[in-house]
């Protein structure tokens, strides 16, 4: 199969033909080159540095939500061990959920590679001296992703060659490792970035990118992607692409970004909080409120939002804002709220039909608030 | 000759008779030559399809509608054979991974990888990149979507995936943090009129306000189905005028028999019956979520206002079970239980329900 053909399965190949930067999408571009780029994530950062200076690492495992900086971070590290490309291909490993990992290459492949004595360290051909530690390292990006007997596999050949072997885990949810894996390795928490450290990285591509972007537009940027950098950058160079492309150029309002996030518009969902029942009358001006509402008043209001095609998560997420930051609703009703919100999202989660699940969510709230 | 669905479809952007905004926007990205990974979602017969297309002509060029279709087939680790139909042109791929099952992720590991490491070959290409469109991603496997991640950053310099879904609650995090989203609609009501009045200008007919009205009124939301049902009344009675009446799928029909079922007797041997119904209906391969709905909104047209909530709960809470759990009929089974006995609470035993 040709992903175990190593010459097909390295980017090398690919990277070769350089992208014109002007196509080459943000997210990539400012990758972090070197651990120092990496934004937040200081403790992560503090202790990684001091690996550069020594000769030893531990095996590590990196969780936390997408766009966080994981698998950058990992990369950065390899890189300023062994200096790209020179040493890195035959020091790094890197194996990710797109590549075969099922018990059989485990026991092959990866344990193949970690008991290969490593390389001398060779010249590099950018003229700079890498630290080349005498070990190797083996990246199991998406590791969540692995079987349990996959992972059940790797415990011996982590102990086995750990002299020469280094292992970093990356995932999203560290319950998905196995304990006896997860305690072999020193842990890193990555956390969602926060506002500070979002706003000085988008700024800084901003600036990078010779885009003016407003401090209200950079806000609405880190609220709409809750911590999840990556999302941050990709709403940027899209609506960065809207607004220069039109003619004359206009430069790029919170509303642009946020209907590039698919959020909701506030006036919907006060709508249907308003047909549910809930007092919005001084949140938002909306001629009617709702005296008494009906079974089929709610169900039509779900069908149109449903035609509307708005994210269920998405919709659940705003109206659960918007009832438990409600400035008269009582505790009691609240808490009952945040139930009916709690088991919705479950559902959702495990791929439950998105009209019957916000309307059950529309049903049970009008409920909850009117008795 | 095709029917009208495919042949009045609009094929460049600026076609396209609503929604201005998006395809604004569709229009902005292409002309700038690139755009990230796209995730399109929206109910069925909104025109997802049709707006992706357009895009990729806008990018491309006409080239795009040279199709080619090819059947490939791809090991499982257990060494059996899948079978996957993939329609491609020199510029795209298109590709339903659903259709391997539970082995979709194979499907996305070796094409994916075969896609990202050839170069565009055609030397005329406007775009050195090959856009990949995943249909129906919303029921890939988690395993697949797994696959997915890395594959999307690492090869992004001659790649673009396009995913095409009715909703996004299947889709995992990481991979919507990959794309950009964008959200089509279902035409409204006058949005659809105007498409409707189109597609009969094109084929030279004009179309009465009232056939136009009912047509919309019956597929709420659903172009497609519209269009559809617009090409068969017209062959049924070619001048459109007098009472139309627009046949209802067997399937739904059906349905509504089970329903009249339960409301009609709550006992054993009904729950026998209705069995029997659900599993003609599940061979026939309608899909039991749909048959859930259908069958509970017809339940709650015929029952007292109290009820109502209680029964869509219920049909919510085992639709759900319904994914998680293996055998499907359990769960239907489940559902038509509990409804018959709030059924039989309500009347015998008024008292137990709050009235407000
Ligand atoms: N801490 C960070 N500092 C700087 N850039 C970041 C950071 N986190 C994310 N990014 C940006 O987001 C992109 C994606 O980050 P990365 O691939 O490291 O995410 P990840 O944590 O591995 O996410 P996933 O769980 O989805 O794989 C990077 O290319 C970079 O542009
Ligand atoms: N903007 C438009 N203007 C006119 N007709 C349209 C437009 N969009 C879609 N249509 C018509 O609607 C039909 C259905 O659209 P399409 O196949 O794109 O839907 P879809 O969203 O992909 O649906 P599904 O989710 O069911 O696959 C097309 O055959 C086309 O004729
Ligand atoms: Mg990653
Ligand atoms: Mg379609």
């Amino acid at each position: 199969m040709s992903f175990f053909n190593p010459k097909a399965a390295s980017s090398k190949t690919v990277a070769k033909h350089a992208l014109d930067p002007a196509l080459q999408p943000w997210v990539e571009k400012y990758r972090p080159k070197t651990i120092d780029d990496v934004s937040a994530q200081d403790h992560t950062v503090a202790v990684l540095q001091k690996t550069l200076t020594s000769t030893n690492l531990p095996h590590m495992l990196f969780y936390g939500p997408p766009g966080t900086g994981k698998t950058s971070t990992i990369l950065a590290l390899s890189r300023q061990l062994f200096g790209s490309p020179d040493n890195f291909r035959n020091r790094v490993l890197e194996l990710n959920a797109s590549d075969e990992r099922g018990i059989a290459i485990v026991r092959d492949k990866i344990k193949n590679f970690a008991r290969q004595t490593p390389r001398a360290q060779a010249v590099a051909s950018d003229g700079k001296t890498y630290p080349c530690p005498p070990y190797k390292i083996i990246i199991l990006d998406e590791a969540d992703s692995m079987t349990q007997d996959a992972q059940g596999a790797l415990r011996r050949i982590m102990e086995t060659y750990a002299r020469i072997t280094r292992f970093c885990l990356v995932c999203n949810y560290v319950t998905r490792i196995i304990e006896p894996l997860a305690s072999r390795c020193s842990k890193f928490r990555f956390t969602p970035l926060d506002p500070s450290s979002s706003s000085l990285r988008l700024s800084h591509i901003a600036t990078a990118e010779n885009i003016h972007v407003d401090s209200v537009v950079i806000d609405t940027l880190i609220n709409t992607s809750n911590g999840d950098l990556r999302r941050a950058i990709t709403y940027l160079q899209s609506a960065s692409r809207l607004s220069s492309s039109t003619d004359p150029p206009t430069p790029i309002t919170s509303v642009d970004i946020q209907e590039i996030a698919g959020v909701v518009p506030a006036s919907v969902i006060n709508e249907f909080a308003n047909v549910l029942g809930v007092d919005v009358g001084d949140i938002m001006d909306i001629g009617n409120p709702v005296k008494k509402s009906s079974f089929e008043s709610i169900r039509n209001k779900v069908k149109e939002l449903m035609r509307e095609g708005f994210s269920a998560t998405q919709i659940l997420s705003q109206l659960h804002d918007l009832i438990i930051l409600h400035p008269t609703l009582s505790g009691r009703h609240k808490s009952l709220c945040a139930h009916i919100f709690a088991e919705a999202d479950k559902a959702l989660c495990d791929g439950a039909d998105e009209e019957l699940w916000i309307l059950d969510v529309g049903l049970r709230v009008c409920k909850a608030i009117t008795t | 000759m095709s029917l009208w669905v495919d042949q009045f479809r609009p094929r460049t952007l600026d076609d396209l008779h609503y929604h201005q905004g998006l395809s604004a926007r569709l229009k902005s990205l292409a002309a700038s030559g690139d755009f990230p990974h796209m995730l399109f979602y929206g109910p069925s017969g909104a025109g997802k399809k049709t707006r992706i297309t357009c895009t990729l002509r806008q990018l491309f060029g006409g080239g795009v509608e040279k199709l080619k279709i090819d059947q490939r087939i791809f090991l499982s680790p257990s060494k059996r054979k899948l079978e996957v139909n993939i329609v491609q042109s020199n510029f795209h791929i298109e590709i339903t991974p659903s259709e391997a099952g539970n082995y979709d992720r194979v499907v996305i590991q070796e094409l994916l990888k075969e896609i990202a490491q050839t170069q565009q070959v055609d030397l005329n290409a406007k775009q050195r990149f090959k856009v990949v469109i995943i249909n129906e991603a919303d029921s890939l496997s988690r395993d697949a979507q797994a696959a997915l991640r890395r594959t999307m950053e690492k090869y992004m310099s001659n790649m673009r995936i396009i995913l095409c879904a009715n909703s996004t609650s299947r889709l995992i995090a990481p991979i919507k943090s990959r794309c950009l989203l964008m959200r089509v609609a279902a035409p409204s009501p006058g949005e659809m009129e105007l498409v409707l009045k189109h597609v009969a200008k094109r084929a030279t007919f004009t179309l009465p306000p009232e056939a136009a009205a009912k047509i919309i009124d019956d597929t709420g939301g659903n172009l497609r189905k519209a269009i559809l049902v617009l090409e068969a009344l017209k062959m049924q009675s070619p001048d459109l005028s007098g009472p139309l009446t627009i046949a209802k799928p067997d399937w739904e029909t059906y349905c509504h028999k089970v329903a009249d079922l339960i409301v009609g007797e709550q006992s054993p041997a009904r729950v026998m019956e209705v069995r029997g119904k659900f599993y003609e209906l599940l061979s026939h391969c309608i899909p039991p979520t749909i048959i859930l709905k259908t069958v509970a909104e017809r339940v709650v047209e015929r029952v007292d206002e109290s009820l109502k909530a209680d029964i869509m709960h219920w049909a919510a809470f085992y639709e759900v079970r319904m994914r998680v759990g293996s055998k499907k009929i359990y769960h239907l089974e489940a559902w038509v239980v509990k409804v018959m006995s709030l059924y039989k609470h309500f009347f015998f035993d008024i008292d137990m329900s709050s009235f407000d």
